[in-house]
């Protein structure tokens, strides 16, 4: 039996969506986009162009709850289903747009650059727990403008798996879809086999700027699935009691879902969100704090009580090296979301509020999501009987390390983590250089790095890519990317 | 009995009740005392025991900013009796804040706002998305000794440039200290784009903004 969470009552649930709704129509939500207003006014909502509000109609949004795909997949570069949004299945992607990278050498955060994230990317690869990519990074060796497609462009360069990535303008959207047809052939054959989720981010409370609503009326034209990041801050920007922000979340995830499928009926579209649990004594928007893990679960479960695909940053750490906190908080996150059943849970590597990403975290987090996976695989009976057929056989024998049963089961039934987990003795451990995690991390990184498999993608395709981004960076100043670093 | 009645005042900010810390203030008036002994035996001393509990840990942001609240309602109810004294508040300086423009982020921004304010400093808020323009006007219009600049996004961090150009343009760079702030603006960001200072969170600008002006 798979364990799973659900930490509101059907009731509350059903309360909740229902304030929700009501908060569609009072107050209504602020849609800072034109196009989205007219598709609301022309869909029957009370639209007041002049305060930019709109008051959608229950029924409006119950419309677009039916035509959205209740599931949807993402392909590899090998064009295989590598994950799926929809049902119970939980997957894990990198935490995405960090804007510092921590040293491996100092363990100081600094800015990125073009090579840490390759580096990054190519570390992704190998992690056999992550189960997409994720635009991680941002560089700052190229003009602030070309931020965001820059990161998809190192990314198309040196990964298989597929992409969680977002744009930070309007135009530089269309930028990114172009290096996404290209790497896969046609704008038919990404809609038909999506590589990649574009993040678009309702601001609390109730409001669609007109970036982000753009992104997401394109990316729908296109069929290339948008993932809400919905984000009250409990006591900030959202009321402080969870459930209520949880009610914001959910209007603001069902308007989203409405001017989606108004932009295009069927187009694949995500529940999900990035709350925090807003802390009262420093201002800031913890990751790491157990309202927080309790708000995305919540509103996981009412995305899934309203069919539809989910998503969550969980996972992450507000500690600002690789510490006892980061680990604690990281864990616990992960946990809560495996266990609610979190389609795509973004975070790993990503610690001090979304704002820095670790090389050395992220083969620690891999670990905790090994152990998250492992956890809602859960315990299964695997023979009938369970045990009396081979303790009636065995006795009293303490032998099961010999038995053909244990080798067959020993790897299913275990999670069997890399040396990053210490498990050995004390003499062995001391033996072994008394290494701290920090230590066995690095060696990990190191380890797993030697194994990467260059990307499959030809020079032309490269040249294409280099050519679609060039062509980007010149409206900003910049006469020429930075190298790849290629071997 | 005055002493009384300003205790209450005190009490009344102390333990975060605005609604009362208005009637307090207007029955005081009533009662002839002066404005200023209003501000300073009354609300001021509350929100130096509210500073104060803040910084030992034992109140948390919720009481500071209720309290700040309390606070600026009352003096909206003094201000025209100060003004008919022809007196003034005593001011730390004059603050205009708000986010650049292309910027919606407000929370920071406010409670930046909201900490100088009850620090005595006479604070502009301008809200969220703020052009320019509007920065330039308000700088010149009432004088201000401090602006702060937020901005939450790294493609809203090179508007904060452009607002430094625009007041060098308009040729009040030297009049105003300019400060900045939000998640991806560092000291390093402060010194390329020839800001005065950049402070990590509201207690550091406050921090900060005394120095500016000292």
């Amino acid at each position: 039996m798979r364990p799973k969470l659900n930490i509101l009552s059907d009731q509350s649930v059903e309360q909740i969506i229902a304030e929700g709704f009501e908060l569609l129509m009072n107050p209504g939500v602020r849609v800072h986009n034109d196009e989205a207003l007219k598709l609301l006014a022309d869909a029957g909502a009370q639209v007041d162009f002049e305060t930019q509000i709109a008051h959608i109609p229950e029924s409006i949004a119950w419309r677009a709850l039916e035509t959205r795909p209740s599931e949807f997949y993402l392909y590899n570069l090998d064009g295989e289903r590598v994950v799926h949004y929809g049902g119970d299945s939980v997957q894990f992607d990198p935490g995405s747009a960090a804007i510092n990278v921590l040293d491996s050498e100092t363990q100081e955060q600094r800015q990125p650059l073009t090579a840490d994230f390759v580096k990054f990317v190519k570390l992704v690869e190998t992690i056999p727990q992550l189960d997409a990519q994720s635009t991680a990074m941002i560089c700052v060796d190229v003009p602030e403008e070309i931020g965001d497609l820059y990161r998809l462009y190192l990314a198309l360069n040196f990964m298989r798996k597929p992409i969680i990535t977002g744009a930070f303008r309007k135009d530089t959207w269309w930028t990114m879809k172009d290096m996404l047809v290209a790497m896969v052939g046609s704008e038919a054959a990404l809609a038909e086999k999506p590589i990649a989720v574009f993040d678009v981010c309702p601001s609390p409370p109730l409001l669609w700027s007109d970036l982000t609503c753009q992104n997401m009326i394109d990316s729908a034209r296109h069929g290339i699935p948008s993932e809400l990041v919905s984000m009250p801050l409990a006591g900030a920007t959202s009321p402080v009691t969870l459930a209520a922000a949880v009610v914001q979340h959910t209007a603001e995830c069902l308007s989203g879902v409405t001017i989606c499928q108004l932009a295009q009926e069927g187009a694949p579209i995500v529940w999900g969100g990035s709350p925090a649990a807003f802390d009262m004594r420093e201002g800031t928007t913890p990751m790491g704090a157990v309202g927080t893990w309790m708000i995305d679960c919540a509103y996981t479960q009412v995305g899934k009580a309203l069919g539809m695909p989910t998503h969550a940053y969980l996972g992450m750490t507000d500690a600002k090296i690789v510490d006892a906190q980061c680990g604690l908080e990281s864990s616990g996150g992960a946990l809560m979301a495996a266990l609610a059943g979190v389609n795509m849970v973004s975070g790993a590597g990503m610690m001090d509020f979304e704002s820095c990403q670790s090389y050395e975290k992220l083969v620690i987090d891999a670990e905790i999501i090994g152990m998250a996976k492992r956890l809602i695989g859960g315990i299964e009976a695997r023979d009938n009987p369970i045990a009396l057929g081979l303790m009636q056989k065995l006795g009293h024998r303490a032998d099961y390390l010999a038995q053909p049963h244990t080798l067959k089961w020993f790897d299913k039934e275990l999670y069997l983590p890399s040396a990053v987990i210490d498990r050995g003795s004390l003499d062995s451990w001391k033996r072994k250089g008394a290494k701290t995690a920090w230590e066995r991390a690095q060696d990990r990184v190191d380890e797993l790095l030697a194994t990467y498999q260059p990307s499959p993608i030809s020079d032309d395709l490269r040249a294409e890519l280099r050519e679609i981004a060039t062509s980007a960076a010149n409206k900003f100043g910049m006469d020429e990317l930075p190298p790849l670093p290629l071997e | 009995m005055s002493g009384e009645l300003l205790n209450k005042i005190t009490l009344s900010i102390v333990e975060g009740r605005p609604d009362e810390a208005v009637d307090l203030t207007r029955q005081a008036l009533a009662d002839g005392l002066e404005p200023l002994t209003i501000i300073d035996e009354g609300l001021t001393a509350g929100m130096n025991i509210v500073g104060d509990k803040f910084q030992t840990g034992e109140y948390y942001l919720p009481h500071l900013i209720i309290a700040a609240s309390g606070m600026q309602q009352a003096m909206e109810l003094l201000e025209p009796e100060l003004k008919a004294r022809q007196q003034a508040a005593e001011s730390a300086g004059v603050v205009v804040i708000g986010s650049v423009a292309g910027d919606i982020h407000e929370i920071g921004k406010s409670l930046v706002g909201t900490m100088m304010s009850a620090s005595g400093f006479q604070v502009y808020d301008l809200g969220v998305d703020v052009s320019t323009e509007a920065f330039v006007a308000k700088v010149k219009e009432t004088g201000a000794d401090i602006l702060g600049l937020s901005a939450l996004l790294t493609t809203t961090m090179t508007v904060q440039r452009q607002v430094v150009r625009e007041l060098e343009e308009a040729g009040i760079r030297d009049q105003v200290k300019v400060m900045i702030g939000g998640a991806p603006i560092s000291q390093e960001w402060a010194e390329t784009i020839a800001a005065d200072g950049y402070a990590e969170d509201a207690v550091g600008a406050v921090e900060l903004a005394k120095q500016m002006v000292a």
